[in-house]
C-alpha cells in the first residue's frame, strides 16, 4: 500500500515561514485575488496622488456650460458650476486619503491598544475597557461620527478623529479575542516569569503575534474609513466647498446626474474601486495568514505532507 | 503504482487475523496513522492512495464507490480515534450517538444500546445514556467511542492511540476491555501506538515503522525479546523501566521528512551499524531471526545485542539545610481547592520526582513555587527565605535561582523570535551581564544543551520538539538557576528524544549540583532521573520517600496500584 502526497505546482501558504509578515504579504499579492485588490487600490492611490499635479485644469476654475457633456477638450465633462470635472477627480482624492490613512491608523492604534490591555491584565481592567467599548459600539459609526461633528463643527482634523474614534471599539473586539489566544501561551508566562512589566509583555511578546491580525483589521478598517469620511463629505462635513472631494462631487452633482453622469460617476467609481480594491487584497492577505498563523505543531504537520 | 508527489508512505505490507491484534508503532511523522486511515480507505487532506489493496475478508476495500464505502465503514471497519473528547459530537447524547450507529447499519438499534454499552463495562441506566459527552471522564469517553466502534461487530477496527490522554490505571481498564473484546468477537485489530511498553503487553505481532516504511515486522515476543532492526533497537533502548534505574539511550538526528528521503535507507544517516552501502541502495525486506527486517545489514548485526548500562547509584540526600521547603501549601483555582496542605523538601543537589495521574495537583504545586499560580495559602521557603505568592512579587534574583520548564516546547519559545533573542532576553532581564559576557554565555549554554551556534539565527519552527525543548532548558540554564523546576517536559516528545532530554537533564543536575523538581506522570522516568519521590493524588500526598522505596516496595496502595498499572516493556531481553 502506498499514500501519496500530490505535487503542488503553486507554492502552498503554509511554506511561508511564520515570522516573516514580509513574506505572508508577498505571498498574498502573489495570489490573483490579493493580485488584483492591490492593482486596483494603487490604480486608485496613483490617481489620488499624482492627480493635481497632471490635472490639465485649476480645479475651482469656471471654465465651461454647467454639465456639459464629455468633449475633447473637458474629457469627463463639466459640473455644477462649469468646471472640469477630469480636473476636480484627479484633485479631489488625496485629502480623502491621508484622511482615511490617518483615521485608520488612530482607529487601529487605540483600538489594538485597548483590546490587547483588556484580554491580558483581565480582570477590572478588561471589565471596564470592554464596558466603554460597547457603549461607543451601540452608535452607528455614521451616527457617532455626526454626533461629535455637529457638537463641534465640521473641522477636517475632527473629522479624521471621530472615524479614528469610531473604529477603535470593533479593532478593540476582535484584538481582545486574538491576545486571550496568544496570552495564554507559555512563552507569555516565560516572560512574566523574567519580571517583565505587564506592558512591556504586551509590547515585546504579544504584539509581534499578532501582526497578521492587525494587518488584516487595518485593511478592513480603511474601506470603512474611506466610505464613512467620503459620506460624511456627500451630507456636507467635509473639505467645503468649492474645494474639490470625491464625497462633496456626488453631493453637488447628483441633480445634473441625467446631463452630465461623469460627474457623479467618476469619483463614485474611483471610491468604489479603492474600497473594493482594498477589501480583496486583505480577503488575501487574511487567507494567507490562516493558513500560517497555525499552531506551529499544525504547521509541522502539513509541512510534512506538503 | 502512479505517483504523483512524494511518498508518505510505501510498500506497507501486512495481514491480521481474526481475533489477533497487530500493534503498529514508530515516532511521530513514520506515517503509521497515515496506515491506519488508509485500512478504512480514508487519506488525510492532500494524500492520495496511488497503489495496492486493503483485502477485507476478500474484498478490496480501495475499489468500493464511497457509497459502498460508506456502508463498510462503522459496519464492518471501524475506528478508535486518539481523542475522544473532540471524536464525540458534544451537542448530542451518549445514547443517541450510539443509537446513530446502528441504525446507520440497519440493526435494530433499541436494545441493542444498552448491550453494547455493558460491553465496555459502561452503566446502560438510563441516566447514562442521556448524558452529554463532556459529562463524562476521559475514560469513559473512550469507552463510548469503543461501544460505537464495536457497536456493530465490525471485521477489523483500527484503535489510533485511544489511551494517550488516559491515566495508567483508566489506560490499562480500557486495553484489556480491549483485547477481551477483540478476543470473544473474533475482531481482527490494528493498534497505532507510539508507546512501545503498551503495545508489548497487547498485541501479538508488531510493526515497526520508520519514515513511511516498515522496517521490522514480527512476533511481539521476537520483536521486544530480540529486536534486529537498529531503529527497533533504538526504540527499545529508549523506553523507560519502572524497576531498574538505567541509562536512557535515544536516537540522535531527526527522521527525514517525504520527498527528502534519500536513496538509500532512511534510518543509515542515525544508524550505528550503518556501511556505506547504506546511504545508496534501498533495503529489501529480508527474514532474519524470524522475522521480516528491512535492514542490509539485518544477518550481519542480528547476533550483536545492545547492552544496557544502569545508572551509576546517586549520591544519597544530603541532610541538612533544604534547598526548597514547602509547608501546608494549600492551592485553589477559583473556588476549588486543588492542594490541600502539602509538605515536601527539596533537599540541595537532589532530584524530587513529584508523581501524580491528572488532576492530582502536582502541575500547580510546581506553579505554586514558580510563581505562575498566586492562589495559595502556606509557606514555601527557599534557602531560608519565604517566597511571594506570585512572580510580580518577586525580586529578580529570586526569579533568577528558580528557573521553570515548561511541558510543551511548542508553545513556551515565542515564535516571532530567534533563539538567540529568546535567550539572550533572559539573560538581559535577569543577569547583569554586559552584552559581550551575554554572548559567551549564551555560546556556552547551547554548548551544554548540545546545540550548535547555528541555532541562535533560528526561528523555533525550524527547530524539531526535541531542539526546542533543548532551547528551553538552555533559557533556563543560562542565569544559572539554583533549582529547576521541569513540569512534564518530556510528555510532549517521542520516546526516543524523551530519552535524550531525560538524559541531559540528569548529567546537567549532577554536573552543576542542582536541586531540581521533575514532574511526571511517567513512574518509569522517575528511576532514571530523581533520588527521591513523592505521589500525590487528590492534592494530597499519598507516599513520599526515597525512590528505592517507593518505586521499589510501595507501603500506600495507591502508589502500589499506579506501579501495577504502568506499561512494563514485556518479552524485553534484560538482565
Amino acid at each position: 500500500m502506498t499514500v501519496s502526497a500530490p505535487v503542488s505546482h503553486r507554492r502552498p501558504a503554509q511554506r511561508v515561514r511564520r515570522h516573516q509578515s514580509g513574506s505572508v504579504l508577498w505571498s498574498a499579492v502573489r495570489t490573483p485575488r490579493g493580485a488584483i485588490g492591490l492593482v486596483l487600490t494603487l490604480f486608485v492611490v496613483l490617481v489620488a496622488v499624482i492627480g493635481p499635479f497632471v490635472a490639465p485644469n485649476p480645479p475651482v476654475a469656471l471654465l465651461t456650460v454647467d454639465f456639459g457633456k464629455p468633449s475633447a477638450q473637458f474629457w469627463l465633462g463639466s459640473d455644477v458650476l462649469g468646471r472640469d470635472v477630469l480636473s476636480r477627480v484627479l484633485n479631489g482624492g488625496w485629502t480623502l486619503l491621508i484622511m482615511a490613512v490617518c483615521a485608520t491608523a488612530l482607529g487601529i492604534i487605540g483600538g489594538a491598544a485597548a483590546g490587547i490591555a483588556a484580554a491580558y491584565l483581565r480582570g477590572a481592567s478588561d471589565g471596564i475597557i470592554m464596558r466603554a467599548v460597547d457603549v461607543i459600539l451601540a452608535f452607528p459609526q455614521l451616527v457617532f461620527a455626526l454626533l461629535l461633528l455637529s457638537l463641534l463643527g465640521p473641522k477636517l482634523w475632527l473629522i479624521t478623529l471621530a472615524v479614528g474614534v469610531s473604529h477603535a471599539p470593533q479593532v478593540a473586539r476582535v484584538l481582545r479575542s486574538a491576545t486571550l489566544d496568544v496570552s495564554e501561551r507559555d512563552f507569555v508566562k516565560a516572560a512574566e516569569l523574567q519580571g517583565m512589566r505587564p506592558a512591556k509583555v504586551m509590547r515585546k511578546e504579544i504584539l509581534p503575534n499578532l501582526v497578521s491580525p492587525l494587518m488584516v483589521e487595518a485593511g478592513l478598517r480603511m474601506t470603512y474609513s474611506i466610505l464613512i469620511i467620503a459620506g460624511l463629505a456627500f451630507l456636507g462635513f467635509g473639505p467645503q466647498p468649492p474645494a474639490a472631494n470625491w464625497g462633496v462631487m456626488i453631493n453637488e452633482n447628483r441633480e445634473g446626474l441625467a446631463l452630465n453622469p461623469w460627474a457623479v460617476v467618476a469619483p463614485a467609481l474611483l471610491i468604489a474601486l479603492l474600497t473594493i480594491g482594498m477589501n480583496t487584497f486583505t480577503d488575501a492577505f487574511a487567507r494567507v495568514a490562516i493558513g500560517v498563523d497555525r499552531r506551529p505543531e499544525q504547521a509541522a504537520l502539513i509541512e510534512d505532507i506538503a | 503504482m502512479g505517483r504523483t508527489g512524494p511518498d508518505v508512505v510505501r510498500d506497507v505490507c501486512f495481514a491480521v487475523p481474526a481475533g489477533e491484534m497487530l500493534g503498529l508503532v514508530g515516532e511521530s511523522g513514520s506515517g503509521k496513522t497515515t496506515v491506519a486511515l488508509a485500512l478504512l480507505g480514508h487519506t488525510r487532506r492532500g494524500l492520495r492512495i496511488t497503489g495496492g489493496q486493503v483485502l477485507l475478508d476478500g474484498t478490496d476495500l480501495l475499489t468500493l464507490s464511497p457509497g459502498e464505502l460508506r456502508a463498510v465503514r462503522g459496519a464492518r471497519v471501524s475506528y478508535v480515534p486518539q481523542d475522544p473528547s473532540s471524536a464525540l459530537n458534544p451537542a448530542l447524547r451518549v445514547g443517541t450517538q450510539i443509537r446513530e450507529v446502528l441504525r446507520a447499519h440497519d440493526t435494530e438499534a433499541g436494545d441493542r444500546v444498552a448491550e453494547v454499552m455493558r460491553e465496555v463495562d459502561l452503566d446502560s441506566t438510563p441516566e447514562m445514556l442521556r448524558r452529554y459527552p463532556h459529562q463524562l471522564s476521559g475514560g469513559q469517553q473512550q469507552r463510548v467511542a469503543l461501544a460505537m466502534a464495536f457497536a456493530c461487530r465490525p471485521s477489523l477496527i483500527v484503535l489510533d492511540e485511544p489511551t494517550t490522554g488516559l491515566d495508567v490505571s483508566t489506560q490499562r481498564h480500557v486495553l484489556e476491555t480491549v483485547r477481551d473484546l477483540c478476543r470473544s468477537y473474533g475482531v481482527a485489530a490494528v493498534y497505532v501506538s507510539h508507546d512501545l511498553a503498551v503495545v508489548s503487553g497487547l498485541v501479538s505481532e508488531v510493526a515497526v515503522m520508520y519514515a513511511g516504511r516498515v522496517v521490522e515486522i514480527g512476533s511481539t515476543a521476537r520483536l521486544f525479546g530480540d529486536p534486529v532492526h537498529p531503529y527497533t533497537r533504538g526504540l527499545i533502548g529508549a523506553v523507560p523501566s519502572p524497576e531498574r534505574a538505567e541509562m536512557l539511550t535515544g536516537i540522535d538526528g531527526q527522521q527525514p521528512r517525504p520527498g527528502r528521503r534519500g536513496a538509500g535507507c532512511s534510518f543509515a544517516a542515525r544508524c550505528g551499524f550503518a556501511v556505506a552501502a547504506c546511504s545508496t541502495q534501498a533495503p529489501e525486506p529480508v527474514i532474519a531471526a524470524g522475522r521480516t527486517v528491512r535492514c542490509l545489514r539485518a544477518l550481519d548485526i542480528q547476533v550483536t545485542q545492545a547492552e544496557r548500562v544502569p545508572v551509576l547509584a546517586s549520591p544519597p540526600a544530603t541532610p541538612g539545610d533544604s534547598a526548597l521547603s514547602i509547608r501546608g501549601v494549600t492551592a485553589s483555582y477559583g473556588s476549588t481547592q486543588v492542594l490541600s496542605g502539602i509538605g515536601l523538601d527539596v533537599p540541595p543537589r537532589t532530584c524530587v520526582a513529584i508523581v501524580g495521574e491528572s488532576g492530582s495537583g502536582k502541575t500547580t504545586l510546581a506553579r505554586c513555587v514558580a510563581g505562575l499560580h498566586s492562589n495559595w495559602t502556606g509557606e514555601i521557603i527557599f534557602q531560608g527565605i519565604p517566597l511571594a505568592r506570585g512572580a510580580r512579587q518577586r525580586d529578580k534574583d529570586v526569579l533568577r535561582r528558580i528557573q521553570y520548564i515548561f511541558q510543551n516546547p511548542y508553545t513556551s519559545l515565542n515564535p516571532r523570535k530567534t533563539i538567540g533573542q529568546i535567550i539572550d532576553q533572559q539573560l538581559s532581564e535577569l543577569s547583569g551581564l554586559s552584552r559581550r559576557e551575554r554572548s559567551v554565555r549564551m555560546a556556552s549554554v547551547l554548548e551544554d544543551v548540545s546545540l550548535s551556534g547555528d541555532f541562535l539565527s533560528s526561528y523555533p519552527d525550524q527547530l524539531s520538539g526535541g531542539e526546542r525543548q533543548r532551547v528551553a532548558i538552555a533559557r533556563a540554564l543560562a542565569v544559572e538557576p539554583e533549582l529547576l523546576i521541569c513540569d512534564e517536559v518530556t510528555s510532549a516528545l517521542d520516546v526516543s528524544v524523551q530519552a535524550t532530554i531525560v538524559e541531559l537533564l540528569r548529567r546537567i543536575q549532577r554536573e552543576r549540583h542542582l536541586a531540581m523538581i521533575f514532574i511526571t506522570h511517567n513512574l518509569a522516568l522517575v528511576r532514571s532521573i530523581a533520588q527521591s519521590a513523592v505521589v500525590l493524588r487528590h492534592g494530597e500526598i499519598a507516599e513520599a520517600g526515597p525512590v528505592e522505596q517507593i518505586l521499589g516496595h510501595p507501603a500506600d496502595p495507591y502508589t502500589q496500584r499506579l506501579m501495577e498499572d504502568v506499561p512494563k516493556l514485556l518479552h524485553s531481553a534484560r538482565p
